[in-house]
């Protein structure tokens, strides 16, 4: 049987520790606060997608991992599959998550939603929006899993999300040559 | 009448959402090894892991008596009882003991033998003086505060370190008379 743990351990845990890196350890830096955030759901991702994928066969191509993601991999986390998948065809792929569990109980002014975006991008969220602030700030850490998720399949990308459709969510992945 | 406690949180862990135990034990791993990175010294790391669970604890509070339906404890003994009994189950989703009582009831051990935190866990080396789990001590803290206990809690055994079992020390410093502006009954 599958060990589990009740959902309020994770939500608190992820909440807390976003407040102590954004409000405490990197208070007067949030792009730093971001990127440390990411970097810890880059870790989980990583070693995730170690454990899901021990006994496949290497994905063939960008497209096959990209599935595995959209599939076994948020079931896992989410009990749910990623409900929207596109591509550009040319190393951008749109994950679309109807209802975003992380973001289920949070709520926010749609108006003020806007872009994150994980590592290798110098855009800082703006702090015209607290509300949208703290949101985004909880989107780095499912960015950083993908990311994450991705770099151990040996896929190099940036990963940002887009929330601007509340309550889904979009992952934006984008596959560096 | 007061509803009688739980004596199990067994009902209520099944009754609640849960996820995944892998997602949330690697997680806290990564938040772990994120700290020390970031903090450099290990007493910091253990600190703000105290103060993490301590604001937790706060609030995890409300979600347990919402939940368990816990009726008010008659003292210390029975409290931590119902921590170790209720409150490790419908949140961990394992069960703790009770023991080690001092005379006068006021000072005793929470033994934790299973504990989803540590699975995969080793220390590296030069992480000797590491409470690793010392998030679970501020979550302990922060919530009694909220019902007028102030204690203080310390590891006392550590699988992490060597030892058989987790044993949590919770000494009840300070126990502060709650006064209600009405009856429970109006």
């Amino acid at each position: 049987m599958v060990r589990e743990v009740s959902e309020s351990c994770i939500d608190n845990l992820i909440r807390e520790t976003i407040d102590s890196y954004c409000n405490r350890f990197y208070a007067d830096k949030p792009d730093l606060a971001a990127r440390k955030i990411e970097a810890i759901g880059y870790q989980v991702g990583h070693q995730l997608s170690e454990r899901y994928t021990m006994d496949r066969p290497r994905f063939s191509d960008h497209l096959e991992a990209i599935k595995f993601i959209c599939k076994d991999f948020w079931s896992e986390l989410f009990k749910k599959q990623i409900d929207n998948l596109k591509t550009n065809h040319r190393g951008t792929f749109v994950l679309q998550d109807n209802k975003f569990r992380w973001l289920a109980h949070m709520s926010v002014d749609p108006s003020s939603a806007h872009n994150v975006n994980s590592a290798d991008d110098n855009s800082s969220p703006s702090a015209e929006n607290i509300a949208a602030q703290a949101m985004s700030m909880h989107l780095y850490f499912p960015c950083g899993i993908i990311r994450g998720a991705l770099s151990n399949l040996g896929i190099p990308c940036a990963v940002s999300a887009d929330i601007s459709n509340l309550p889904a969510c979009s992952f934006v992945i984008r596959i560096k040559a | 009448m007061a509803p009688v406690a739980p004596r199990s949180g067994d009902a209520i862990f099944a009754n609640v959402e849960r996820v995944n135990a892998e997602l949330f034990t690697l997680t806290y791993g990564a938040i772990v090894r994120q700290l020390l990175t970031d903090l450099e010294e290990v007493d910091e790391v253990n600190k703000q892991l105290d103060q993490m669970g301590y604001n937790i604890g706060i609030r995890l509070i409300d979600e347990f008596l919402a939940k368990s339906n816990v009726s008010r404890c008659v003292d210390f003994r029975e409290t931590t009882d119902v921590i170790a009994k209720v409150g490790f189950k419908m949140f961990l989703g394992v069960t703790a003991s009770v023991t080690n009582w001092d005379a006068d009831g006021t000072c005793c051990s929470i033994i934790l033998e299973d504990n989803p935190l540590v699975d995969f866990v080793e220390l590296p080396d030069n992480c000797q003086g590491l409470y690793y789990c010392n998030i679970l001590s501020g979550v302990i803290r922060g919530a009694l505060e909220m019902v007028s206990m102030k204690t203080e809690v310390t590891w006392i055994r550590d699988v992490l370190r060597g030892d058989d079992a987790f044993e949590l020390q919770v000494k009840l410093l300070k126990q502060v008379p709650e006064e209600y502006p009405y009856k429970d009954d109006e």
